[in-house]
């Protein structure tokens, strides 16, 4: 393993990541890859999580051929450098900023998105022209095999390398020095990457996750809106991977007068979308494995929390499946509302006025998003500026995952650090500051010895004050 | 008896916690957010440099002997400045960026929102102590935070200074220094803080990002490194040496992160830089009654020539060289000074002042690469010249070694420029000159690699600070059914042509005239 980082390290050095035609090449690579293996992607992530091919492609095949378009056509663009003014003071001289490679970099992936959160980085890493070193989840083991054996044939192996295994070469990888290194997990294992970091000084990004809110106040417009608003919620709790996923909606938020409506909304959704019960079950994915099933399963033996089950709470262990399921106010200090669910249980919070959910939200640890789903102004923009989330979206879950322009990252315990469309570019670079100077002008006074005028002059220099100098250098001003 | 008791009271564990619970809670009042109350304090921040200029310089030359031109440009104009920068366009930095939405989330409206971190941690070094406190304050404050300062020990007269300073100027509820040393420091680092930018060096910094680590704070490291010059031939020798001597012993005597650590030139061109003078006087007319394309004729430029004039003939006793911080480091030097290989290379200066921590300006000639003052950041008065065959050379010895903070090349070549810009890995270069571009707030200032993460100066101190938080609004219209289950091949076929962008591929799909 340590041949395979000191080989990327090589070709780092020599050059062979540099020029822009090697990245379009390795980024046009990815997307034949994708286009020519859409099927056995399919099938890869069906079998890890039982992902139906609509899931798989609207989110990793289809957001991953977004991406790598994306960066083609805005490549040259983000590499070219970017000019800073410069006062006069300085003439002549030009100052700018120019994106540079980081060198090697280490990615690691999480099991749930097992494709996108692998492949999105690696796009970003090879368009800033870093060698880069990927360990995708070994608890999506499919998937995992699928990277390890196809990139090699697509990619430029001296500049690219997957790496197999669990924790343990995890661990064993983060002894080593690197250039960046890029984790997208839980923030337990975050602590970690970032300690091991420490020793090297090598710069991290941590994307995590946190208990996502939706703050429910659209119920009482239109019938129309609510049947959207409980759509997207739907949508948005069980449609990414069985709610397995870092943006996925946690818990709900919404007014005690309300809950009943919102309940029975819900309900006739998750019917719609996803079945009757448990045994017939469709468009949805299952529980990764035996161990994130016990920990779910166990969210629910709390007798108080199991009392507040007001849909669903079924599971199948054999088929590794739990039911979408909706708890009404479970307590507050119980373990399925202070950690984060990761799966297909959806607690709503009551609460005497909506606006209450502004504290409920800051009284937990700043989450990956906020939703919100309302349309008072006034309220938007509370939710805004006395709130903090590495996102928010209003009336709507999920898709800012696919707008290129926003900043996709946490804040506080859901990470630091973000990346998407050119975000991703400028993570995996360093921005070189450059000045260019002329020899001519000198300018005496930045010269000891000292004097009094000497320090006049450069006090006048620093404000920008060229009237004061001319008046200093003509005599007119005395020190 | 009493204040006796709490004057020794230990900052502690506890008193750590206190401190900031204390302006946890003021962050949450949302005292530090107010436009207003950022304003304020940031005009105090003036107040206190206008009304305090003769006990700063003062402060400086107890803890450096720094002279005071050095202090008035370089801690206090420089930052207030960066104070009167932030005044300006706060309100600027503080509005909303609008971002593109595509058709993928059509209809909807996208921006990115500036919030503050909350409670934030600085600690500075001893050598630019004012202004390595004060600027990253500024940008903290700028930004809305709630600020704990952590001035070096090392230079304890300003840190007391600023102790006094801040709390009679600024709002003491929302920000803070807290003096003290490794036990003060280690107490304050245990504590959760939402961001914490340390200035220092590698060691400590390994020690702050892993205690930053345990709470998953994001951290800016401005470290240092080897900064390196090169000199290429067929320059004005006099204006290249004289911005090496300003950026090198100008710069509190070559104690700073940006200053030139070593020069690199070619085996020819480096007798032209040390070339014994014939006539000092003959330098002396020739800088100020002839034109500088004459002086580059008469070749007689020298670091030598121009340290004098700069110096004197005793620089030990000169006033505008800082000293040495202290002991410490004095017996640092001396001994990348006095290694056997090295001692023997001095070329000009060596002379030191044991008892008032002064070495003079030293330039030295060829030392080997595997002597000590090849191999650690010098941080102070002392200059090798490293010799190569072709000035290409220089790159890959720059590149052999870790990154630095700053990189300087002279050379009027256009195809080297490039050249250098290209390979050498820094910070931040300059070319035809050192250290200015730490005063271009338009510049991005800070390291990569070994030299550190992160940036600030200007707007980049703003946005240190802030977390960019994006927001979409969507609204209810325009729902489409494909984005639900049950999943269908026709919904496939859709939403392949919706992520795919093309409007055309969209209705072909919407007609069911493309294929899955």
């Amino acid at each position: 393993m340590e041949k395979s980082i000191a080989k990327l390290r090589e070709t780092f050095k020599n050059g062979g990541t540099k020029s822009i035609s090697w990245r379009k090449s390795q980024l046009k690579a990815l997307l034949q890859l994708i286009n020519q293996n859409e099927d056995s992607i399919f099938k890869a992530l069906d079998q890890d999580l039982g992902k139906s091919p609509v899931e798989s492609y609207r989110d990793e095949v289809g957001v991953l051929k977004k991406s790598v378009t994306y960066t083609l056509s805005c490549l040259e663009k983000w590499v070219a450098p970017k000019k800073a003014e410069v006062p006069l003071l300085f003439f002549p001289a030009k100052a700018e900023v120019m994106p540079q490679p980081l060198g090697v970099v280490l990615i690691f992936s999480s099991w749930n998105f097992p494709f996108t959160l692998a492949l999105d980085p690696l796009i970003g890493a090879i368009s800033a022209g870093n060698t880069v070193l990927l360990k995708p989840s070994d608890l999506a083991p499919a998937c995992m095999s699928f990277l390890v054996e196809t990139i090699p044939k697509y990619l430029d192996n001296k500049a690219i390398k997957v790496v197999a295994g669990g924790a343990d070469i995890g661990e064993r990888l983060l002894q080593l020095k690197w250039d960046k290194i890029f984790f997208t997990g839980s923030p337990r294992v975050g602590r970690l990457v970032m300690a091991a970091a420490a020793k090297h000084l090598t710069p991290v990004t941590l994307e995590l996750g946190g208990k996502c809110p939706a703050i429910v106040d659209t119920l009482s417009t239109t019938p129309s809106k609510a049947k959207v608003t409980a759509k997207r919620i739907v949508g948005g709790k069980w449609g990414p991977c069985n709610g397995q996923a870092c943006i996925a909606i946690d818990y709900l938020l919404v007014e005690e007068k309300l809950a009943s409506a919102l309940i029975e909304l819900l309900k006739k959704t998750i019917k719609r979308f996803y079945g009757e019960n448990i045994k017939s079950l469709k468009s949805i994915s299952r529980i990764v494995n035996e161990h994130q099933f016990q920990r779910l399963v166990n969210l629910l033996k709390d007798p108080n929390v199991a009392d507040s089950i007001v849909y669903g709470g079924s599971v199948d262990e054999e088929k590794l499946v739990i039911e979408p399921t909706i708890l009404l106010d479970p307590p507050l200090d119980s373990e399925i509302m202070s950690e984060e669910i990761f799966g297909p249980l959806l607690p709503i919070i009551t609460l005497k006025n909506i606006e209450e959910s502004i504290n409920f939200i800051n009284s937990k640890s700043n989450p990956l998003v906020i939703y919100a789903f309302t349309e008072d102004e006034t309220f938007k923009k509370r939710i805004l500026s006395e709130t903090s989330s590495g996102t928010v979206t209003f009336n709507d879950s999920m898709v800012q995952f696919l707008c290129d322009s926003l900043p996709f990252g946490g804040v506080g315990q859901s990470g630091f650090g973000r990346y998407h469309g050119k975000y991703s570019f400028d993570t995996f670079s360093h921005e070189k500051s450059i000045l260019h100077r002329g020899f001519y002008p000198e300018i005496e006074p930045r010269y000891p010895p000292w004097t009094d005028f000497k320090l006049l002059f450069i006090k006048l220099a620093y404000e920008f004050d060229y009237f004061g100098l001319i008046l200093l250098l003509l005599g007119f001003k005395r020190s | 008896m009493a204040s006796e008791v709490e004057k020794k009271a230990v900052f502690d564990i506890d008193s750590a916690k206190e401190v900031v619970q204390e302006l946890r809670a003021s962050f949450v009042a949302g005292k530090t957010k107010d436009y207003e109350w950022r304003r304020t304090q940031l005009k105090a921040m003036l107040k206190l440099m206008d009304e305090n200029e003769p006990q700063i310089v003062a402060a400086l030359r107890d803890d450096l002997s720094k002279p005071e031109l050095e202090s008035s440009i370089y801690e206090i104009a420089m930052l207030k400045n960066s104070c009167k920068l932030a005044l300006k366009k706060m309100k600027h930095w503080m509005m909303p960026e609008k971002a593109k939405t595509s058709l993928a989330t059509f209809p909807s409206s996208a921006e990115i929102v500036s919030e503050p971190l909350g409670v934030v941690l600085v600690i500075s070094a001893w050598n630019y102590p004012f202004l390595l406190s004060l600027d990253p304050v500024i940008g903290a404050i700028a930004a809305g935070n709630a600020i704990v300062l952590k001035p070096s020990e090392i230079s304890p007269a300003t840190a007391s200074l600023l102790a006094k300073l801040v709390a009679n100027y600024m709002d003491s509820s929302c920000i803070k220094v807290v003096e003290g040393a490794v036990p003060e420091t280690t107490a304050l680092l245990e504590q959760k803080w939402d961001k914490i930018m340390y200035t220092g060096n590698g060691r400590i910094a390994r020690i702050v990002m892993a205690a930053a680590a345990k709470h998953l704070t994001p951290v800016v490291l401005e470290l240092g490194g080897k900064c390196p010059v090169i000199v290429d031939s067929g320059i004005n020798l006099q204006v290249a040496t004289r911005r090496i001597i300003a950026g090198k012993w100008g710069c509190n005597n070559g104690q700073a992160c940006i200053s030139p650590d070593y020069i690199i030139t070619t085996k020819d061109y480096a007798v032209e830089l040390v070339r014994l003078p014939v006539y000092v006087y003959i330098c002396n007319l020739v800088l100020f009654n002839l034109s500088s394309q004459a002086l580059f004729i008469l070749q007689v430029d020298s670091f030598k020539c121009e340290l004098e004039l700069f110096y004197g003939k005793n620089p030990l006793e000169s006033k505008d060289l800082s000293r040495v911080v202290n002991s410490n480091h004095f017996a640092r030097l001396l001994k990348l000074l006095d290694e056997d290989k090295v001692s023997s290379k001095i070329v000009y200066g060596g002379e030191r002042d044991k008892s008032n921590l002064k070495i003079a300006p030293t330039v030295l000639l060829d030392v080997p690469q595997d002597s000590l003052i090849m191999n650690e950041e010098i941080f102070g008065p002392l200059l090798p010249i490293i010799t190569i065959d072709k000035v290409e050379d220089s790159f890959d010895l720059i590149t052999s070694g870790t990154k630095p903070l700053a990189a300087y090349m002279f050379t009027n070549n256009k195809k080297l420029k490039e050249k250098f810009v290209e390979k050498v890995s820094a910070g931040g270069l300059v070319i035809n000159d050192t250290t200015v571009h730490l005063a271009e707030p338009t510049l991005p200032f800070g390291g990569v690699g070994d030299s550190g993460m992160g940036a600030y100066h200007g707007k980049f101190s703003f946005d240190t600070f802030s977390h960019k938080k994006a927001v979409l609004y969507r609204s209810f219209a325009g729902d489409a059914p494909l984005r639900y289950p049950p999943y269908t091949n026709g919904k496939l076929r859709l939403l392949k042509s919706l992520l795919g962008g093309s409007i055309l591929g969209i209705i072909r799909a919407l007609m069911g005239w493309s294929k899955a």
